[in-house]
Parts: structure tokens; C-alpha cells; sequence
């Protein structure tokens, strides 16, 4: 990194690693608020993991690999829809109980 | 609206404008970008943790309404953050101002009334006597 004494690649890629492990945090609170034993709630859980498997796999090069960095990029409105689909699974989920 | 959102997800429309900046300030609004993003990540945490670990509240659904409310809020910080970053972007790359915003004041009033009417709730009970 000589030349860039700011580290900006090196302080992008830990921003993208802490946003990963925010969406794991929230995929687990959604898969915790699923299970309640009913098929349905499994069947929910399953497309929060799926979500956030395909999110991961996605995001890595960008999170974890190093190589050139373009400043625009698919992963961001990709990141942002796993963020979106985690919230819309727990809007089916928080009002499922109500009928 | 759809046109916007096909193109987000599709940057080499974005790079085809103006000239390519300085990666460091490319960087930089990707930065800013996931520090948004994971902003509306912890609303969304905060709506799902509602949703399982409150009690049941006196007032009938008021347990399920903070939880979506939380949900939705989070999840249009997180569309926000998107076309947010694509507008700086583009900016950037044209050298034109950077797109000013009302959102993060609009979002912090709204953070900072749910809390006071959570103040208020709490202490309700508590001068309540239960």
C-alpha cells in the first residue's frame, strides 16, 4: 500500500466484513424468529439462510480478496436487497401471529 | 422507478458517465454507503428482536406495530443508502455537487421522537404503579 498512507482499500474491505457480520446477526435473529415449528416458519427460515449464503458468496471477493477495486459494483444494490428481503421475512413473520 | 432500480444493478451503466475519479473517493462513498447500510441493518435487528423478546403489551398489537415499524424504517434506510451512493457516485465522476440530502435529519427526528415516546410509555407505567 505504498502511496495511500490512509489505507483506504485495507479500512473498505473491514467496512464490508462488518457489514456481513451485521446481516449474520440479522439472518439469525429472522431464522430464530421463524422456527416456531410449523412448516411455514421453516420454509421461511430457509429462504432467509438461502438469502444470506447467496449475499455472502456474492460480497466475498469484495469483503475478504484483494485485487483491484472498482469504484462501482453490482455488490452494493445486492447487499442492500439482502438487507431488504431480511426486512420484508420479518414484517411476514412479526404480524403472522395476528390471524 | 423501476428504470432507477435495473440501474443499480447494473454498473457499467454508471461507469460509462463522466471520467473515473480518484479511487479513494470511490472508496470513500462505498464506505459511507455500508455505514448506512448497516444502519438500517441494526432497525431491522432492532424490529426483529421486538417481534420475539418483548411481552405481550397492554395495548393490543402495539408489540407487533413497533416491530414493523422498525422493519419498514430499516429496510428504506437501506434503499435509501443504494440510490444515496449511485447519485454521489455519478456526481463524483462528473465533478457536479455532491446530492445534499433531508433524509438524515428526517431519520433522526423520527429515531429521536420513538424514544421519547418510549420515555414516555416507561414512566407511564412506572407513576402507574405496575
Amino acid at each position: 500500500m505504498t502511496g495511500d498512507p490512509g489505507l483506504q482499500p485495507e479500512r473498505t474491505r473491514l467496512a464490508w466484513r462488518r457489514t456481513l457480520l451485521a446481516l449474520t446477526v440479522v439472518t439469525v435473529l429472522t431464522v430464530r424468529l421463524a422456527l416456531t415449528g410449523d412448516a411455514a416458519g421453516a420454509v421461511l427460515a430457509g429462504v432467509a439462510i438461502a438469502g444470506w449464503a447467496a449475499t455472502l458468496a456474492l460480497c466475498w471477493r469484495r469483503a475478504v480478496g484483494s485485487g483491484p477495486v472498482r469504484g462501482t459494483s453490482r455488490t452494493m444494490p445486492v447487499v442492500a436487497l439482502a438487507a431488504v428481503g431480511q426486512a420484508t421475512l420479518g414484517v411476514l413473520l412479526a404480524v403472522r401471529g395476528l390471524w | 422507478m423501476w428504470e432507477t432500480v435495473r440501474r443499480w444493478f447494473d454498473p457499467r451503466e454508471l461507469r460509462s458517465v463522466g471520467s473515473t475519479p480518484d479511487y479513494r473517493f470511490s472508496l470513500a462513498n462505498e464506505r459511507t454507503f455500508l455505514a448506512w447500510l448497516r444502519t438500517g441493518l441494526a432497525l431491522v435487528a432492532g424490529g426483529l428482536a421486538a417481534a420475539q423478546f418483548l411481552p405481550p403489551l397492554p395495548l393490543a398489537h402495539l408489540r407487533e406495530a413497533i416491530a414493523v415499524a422498525l422493519l419498514l424504517l430499516g429496510g428504506t434506510v437501506a434503499v435509501r443508502a443504494v440510490d444515496h451512493w449511485a447519485r454521489t457516485e455519478r456526481a463524483i465522476r462528473l465533478g457536479e455537487e455532491l446530492p445534499a440530502s433531508r433524509f438524515p435529519a428526517v431519520l433522526a427526528l423520527a429515531v429521536g421522537l420513538g424514544a421519547l415516546l418510549l420515555v414516555v410509555a416507561v414512566l407511564a407505567r412506572a407513576v402507574g404503579g405496575r
